[in-house]
């Protein structure tokens, strides 16, 4: 077989143009495995050698790299790769049921590629789409509202090898569900307003004004945003001047979907928004990294940056001011959760694995390749941009004392409107859920799967940063939902998404899980629920990073505020019961020995 | 003098390195034994179990007999102790739990290289395997894990006396390191 000398279909020569663009740059390594993932639903062995020799980084190195991101493959995928979204919220549309019916009409293993390699049929955490799911990504591309009757399509559309381009484009339709705006969402887009301020007033009049605002970090922290940049515009770190603007676009908190409908409707506030960090902390470079589940978006996104360089608001000399260069570059995660803590963000930037850095030192003195950098939530830019324009005083207006201005909230789950909420802080539970059409609620989950679980007692309690504070993520439960299947998910989340640097999240998440299981196979006893609770508070005190020390989160949560769902599940008969049939542990060796005499079972009445 | 404490010890799926290991306390199991005494240990070898204050386990879970061996010692004893690392974990034992149990007894007693007579057991007196081996904490609640391969004489000692004083039990650094 003569190998085909056309760039699309020859991993060789493909590799080579992405080597070529990027400049045999190692930092340019995950984009490059991500083009070849989409390109030849695997990374080809082939491919493999050539990055190793280009950019001298040792072939184990690259494969340690493949293996931690989800969306990259070793072997090959179907040549439809489709991933059924794993939120609990898409599991309450029905999503399980969806996905083993895709599977039997395809007669596919869910995870394995089937025998003719037409397709592989697999889950993958919350897609951001919780307000119109179930969801799926097929090849990159997302489906919403899935059905049964939508799925008997999708079966025969691959039978037929119908190509995505073809298939019926309301299968494609993303909905930005706005259902409430206020400061943010009904600001006009920025086309250089906020930049010009920072330029006529002088970059400390403009970072003076912010720090008037009182806005903090949208990504959930809190961190004074005027301080970062501060902090960020002051280090000298070995006299490099060079510093580095970054939006944290990783949404990947289970029930977040806000900064999707952001770059969606408001991408030029963002992107006005860096540039205006950019101008106050004196960046050239900036970044846009946006989660692998959103390369839809990339095409729009890439055009308003077009559009934006033609105006002269990136670029060189921006808006005529000499010496002022900032550009944006946009790169692309590859499904991990992890990537969404700003450290890991950057090594992930760098093209190397996302496991989260020591810290100090902080991004703001030594960020991306070790130059000083600001991470900010998609929407803190886009915030700072209006008060730019508009002013601190517009943007106190609204709000509390300590948590000025507003919160974009995704919401979703058992509510008659589920999707976006701009809400003042200091907005009480009750009134969110009012808004949305939600009664007889069970419970809220706040702040996503890292978050708090708040029962009907505890509604009056409000969104901010003093009170409950979140990044977007509120997902409802009604009376009727176990709020087990909850925990459960969220706790094989954790062990799914741990980057497994450290053993208090790695070995930690994975016995909690295995405990969450016991408990809802109703074998758990006083002594495994107790078993949880120590493991947790390890998990909080002494893991890496914030992904361990929230993981627990759930788990405690319900110990705590939901006791009548573990009362429920616990056996009380015994003191103590294995999480697994003994007896049944027995039938492969009485199989191999075609024994049944009583000595080849175990009594499990005990 | 007080009542002395009564002790059982047992290797279920391990080498007896713990339990050799217990003997380097040399002789102060003389001093151990003016406060124990033993019940059903390999040392009295006692068959059966009768109540006791501490039972020590060595060893995981990969049969029916240690099943049944584990569940009386646990109802026969108030503590209960996983020593050494195949208590805890599983051990080396647990190797064998990425394969398919038929896999590892063909390669025993059928494929292995010098086999003879080609078969696999089944003799009614032979312990049925379980499919895999487990560490003792997933089939009994347990109280105590005291980690190492084997854990040294020092660390056995220094658990037992402070257990037995009444004491929170802490040790030296050393005793506990394992590189």
């Amino acid at each position: 077989m003569v190998a085909s000398t056309d760039p699309e279909l020859n991993p060789q020569a493909f590799t080579s143009a992405l080597l070529a663009s990027a400049g045999n740059d190692s930092c340019e390594l995950l984009q490059m495995l991500h083009a070849l993932q989409l390109q030849f639903n695997h990374i080809p062995q082939a491919s493999i050698s050539q990055l190793s020799e280009a950019l001298s980084l040792s072939e184990t190195y690259i494969r340690s790299v493949i293996g931690f991101y989800t969306f990259l493959h070793e072997t090959p995928r179907g040549e439809y790769d489709i991933l059924f979204s794993d939120s609990i919220t898409d599991h309450m549309l029905g999503s399980r049921l969806l996905l083993s019916d895709l599977c039997d009409k395809l007669g596919v293993e869910r995870g394995v590629p089937r025998k003719d390699g037409r397709v592989t049929v697999d889950t993958t955490s919350c897609t951001g789409l919780c307000d119109q799911g179930p969801a799926i990504l097929v090849n990159g591309r997302v489906l919403t509202r899935l059905d049964a009757h939508k799925i008997q399509n999708i079966a025969l559309l691959i039978e037929n090898c119908t190509p995505l381009d073809e298939w019926p484009s309301d299968f494609f339709r993303i909905e930005n569900n706005i259902r409430q705006s206020n400061l943010l969402l009904s600001h006009n887009q920025c086309n250089g307003e906020a930049v010009q301020k920072c330029i006529d007033n002088g970059a400390d009049k403009l970072l003076e004004e912010i720090d008037d605002s009182g806005l903090r970090g949208r990504g959930g922290a809190g961190f004074k945003t005027a301080l970062k940049w501060k902090f960020c515009k002051e280090a000298h770190n070995g006299g490099t001047n060079d510093r580095v603007v970054v939006c944290n676009a990783d949404e990947g908190e289970p029930g977040t979907f806000k900064d999707r409908v952001l770059l969606d409707s408001q991408a030029d506030n963002v992107f006005e928004g860096m540039t205006l960090c950019a101008g106050i902390i004196g960046a050239r470079q900036g970044f846009l990294y946006l989660r692998g589940e959103y390369l839809y978006l990339k095409p729009q996104l890439e055009a308003v940056l077009a559009k934006r360089r033609d105006k002269g608001l990136l670029g060189k000399n921006i808006l005529g001011k000499h010496g002022f260069d900032f550009d944006i570059e946009i790169h692309m995660g590859a499904g991990a959760y992890i990537c969404g803590e700003e450290s890991s963000l950057i090594e992930s930037l760098e093209g190397k694995r996302g496991v989260p850095r020591k810290r100090p030192p902080f991004p703001v003195t030594h960020g991306y390749l070790q130059k000083p950098t600001v991470v900010n939530n998609v929407e803190t830019y886009l915030a700072a941009a209006c008060i730019a324009a508009s002013g601190s005083e517009w943007f106190r207006s609204v709000g509390t004392e300590e948590s000025s201005g507003t919160k974009l909230l995704s919401i979703c789950g058992d509510c008659e409107h589920p999707g976006i909420y701009e809400v003042p802080f200091g907005t009480s539970i009750q009134q969110i859920l009012d808004a949305c059409g939600a009664s007889d609620v069970q419970a809220v989950q706040v702040a996503g799967a890292a978050g708090m679980t708040i029962p009907p007692e505890e509604f009056e309690r409000s969104i901010a940063f003093e009170d409950v504070p979140t990044a977007g993520s509120f997902m409802v439960f009604n009376n009727e939902r176990n709020l087990l299947d909850m925990v459960q998910n969220f706790a094989h989340f954790f062990v799914h998404e741990s980057c497994g640097f450290c053993t208090p999240c790695r070995v930690g998440g994975a016995l909690m899980k295995d405990l969450v299981d016991k408990l809802t196979d109703g074998k758990a006893g006083r002594y495994d629920t107790d078993e949880m609770r120590n493991i947790g508070l390890l998990m909080k005190s002494t893991s890496h990073c914030g992904l361990g020390t929230t993981a627990p989160n759930c788990v405690l949560d319900m110990l705590d505020k939901f006791p009548y769902i573990v009362e429920e599940k616990l056996a009380h008969h015994a003191s103590y019961e294995p999480a697994f049939d003994l007896d049944e542990a027995l039938q492969e060796a009485r199989d191999i020995s075609h024994r049944n005499d009583s000595r080849a079972h175990i009594r499990t009445d005990t | 003098m007080a009542e002395k404490l009564k002790v059982a010890t047992c290797s279920l799926c391990g080498c007896f390195g713990c339990h050799m290991s217990f003997l380097d306390i040399d002789e102060r199991i003389l001093d151990l034994i003016k406060v124990v005494e033993f019940d059903r240990t390999p040392i009295t070898d006692i068959k059966h179990i009768s109540h006791c204050d501490i039972g020590i386990i060595e060893g995981g879970v990969a049969n029916a007999e240690n099943v049944e061996v584990l569940r009386e010692f646990r109802e026969n004893c108030d503590i209960l102790i996983a020593l050494g690392a195949c208590a805890v974990n599983g051990g080396i034992p647990a190797m064998r739990n990425s394969f398919e149990l038929k896999e590892c007894l063909e390669e025993a007693y059928i494929d292995g290289v010098g086999v003879h007579t080609k078969m696999i057991p089944t003799d009614p007196e032979i312990p049925m395997l379980l499919n895999k081996v487990h560490p003792i904490h997933e089939v009994v609640k347990v109280d105590y894990f005291l980690p190492g391969c084997p854990p040294s004489g020092d660390a056995i000692w220094t658990f037992l006396t402070e257990l037995i004083e009444g004491k929170p039990i802490s040790f030296p650094y050393t005793q506990i390191h394992y590189d």
